[in-house]
């Protein structure tokens, strides 16, 4: 592939992306006051959270039975309201070790 | 603001290392398509957008013409648009000029992280937000285009985990305290498994499934239970 081509697409790419997230933020200015969109914009964001989460985190780390103990650990944590960065820590922490400890009985 | 700052930082520090692992496997298969490192570090330092990325390598492995480059961000990327305006409704005191810059940082897990602040969002909370995805995002693009294997696979294996735990850690406690957040966020799993496992809809990439799956299950809630002037989406 010539840098030229490349050059072209990479700009493409990037404007079309930056364009869609800068216009609708700069531009939107209003309050919005309907109780349905209010509501709707308050539940959006765990919503978001919820579908990116399940079911990719089953496959995020190439076994499912580690990523089901992280999820596990990562669900007990939070239960008790943990910081974000303890959660993530812990259960990336028993996802290998569970990996670590099922390498001896494969 | 060094504090908004650093308390941002940390809120971004998961979704770094979660990028990190992720663009890890973009770094790879750009050098794989016939790209140089260097360009697909520029990739990532420009777009920030992982479904968009793979997509765009595969217009360019096929020297596709450039109106099918930016049809297809546009429809792969048209979610950060409601999540741009989402997000106005959270934002503190944010003159233009931030606007402008912090845009470029709106990317699903940013976008979900500072839209469930309880605080108004303010351009230093935002930037100290971006700052480790983005750097996270380029690094692990540019290790996995130089070299696909300097980390083991059971630890790169581990580091995808960071990213889906920490989104537990900002949903239970925010269900605990609102059973209506946990009923958005488990009618949103419920359908995004559905589009997953049923043949029916698998010509959703996604993408689509993740933006499909959220926008029912908080259209739902918000019908079946709309929240208050206080808890709104207010800042």
């Amino acid at each position: 592939m010539s840098a030229g081509f490349f050059a072209a697409g990479l700009a493409a790419m990037a404007l079309t992306t930056y364009l869609i997230r800068m216009l609708p933020f700069a531009l939107f200015r209003k309050k919005i006051r309907s109780p349905f969109l209010r509501s709707f914009l308050y539940y959006t964001p765990y919503a978001v959270l919820g579908a990116m989460t399940l079911p990719a985190i089953l496959y995020s780390t190439g076994s499912l039975l580690t990523a089901a103990v992280g999820l596990g650990v990562a669900l007990i944590l939070s239960w008790f309201k943990r910081s974000l960065l303890t959660v993530a820590a812990a259960a990336c922490a028993a996802a290998w070790l569970t990996g670590w400890l099922t390498s001896f009985m494969a | 603001m060094v504090n908004a700052y650093r308390d941002g930082l940390k809120k971004g520090l998961p979704i770094g290392l979660g990028y990190l692992s992720v663009s890890f496997g973009f770094g790879v298969s750009a050098v794989n398509g016939g790209l140089k490192a260097l360009w697909a570090l520029l990739i990532s330092m420009t777009n920030l957008t992982s479904a968009g990325q793979v997509a765009g390598l595969a217009v360019l492995a096929a020297h596709g013409p450039l109106i099918e480059m930016i049809l297809t961000q546009l429809v792969i990327n048209l979610r950060y648009a409601l999540m741009g305006v989402a997000l106005t409704q959270k934002l503190g005191r944010f003159p233009l000029p931030h606007r402008l810059l912090a845009a470029f940082g709106i990317t699903d897990e940013i976008f979900a992280v500072a839209a469930a602040e309880r605080k108004p969002v303010t351009p230093s909370f935002f930037y100290g937000l971006m700052t480790l995805p983005y750097l996270g995002w380029a690094l692990g693009t540019l290790l996995g285009a130089l070299a696909g294997d300097v980390l083991p696979a059971s630890v790169s294996g581990a580091l995808g985990l960071a990213i889906y735990a920490m989104f537990v850690a900002i949903v239970v406690p925010a269900a605990r305290e609102d059973g209506g957040v946990g009923w958005a966020a488990l009618i949103a799993c419920g359908l995004s498994c559905l589009f997953r496992y049923l043949p029916l809809f698998s010509f959703l990439s996604s993408g689509f499934s993740v933006i499909v799956s959220a926008v029912v299950a908080a259209a739902v809630m918000a019908l079946v239970r709309p929240v208050g002037e206080r808890e709104g989406a207010s800042s």
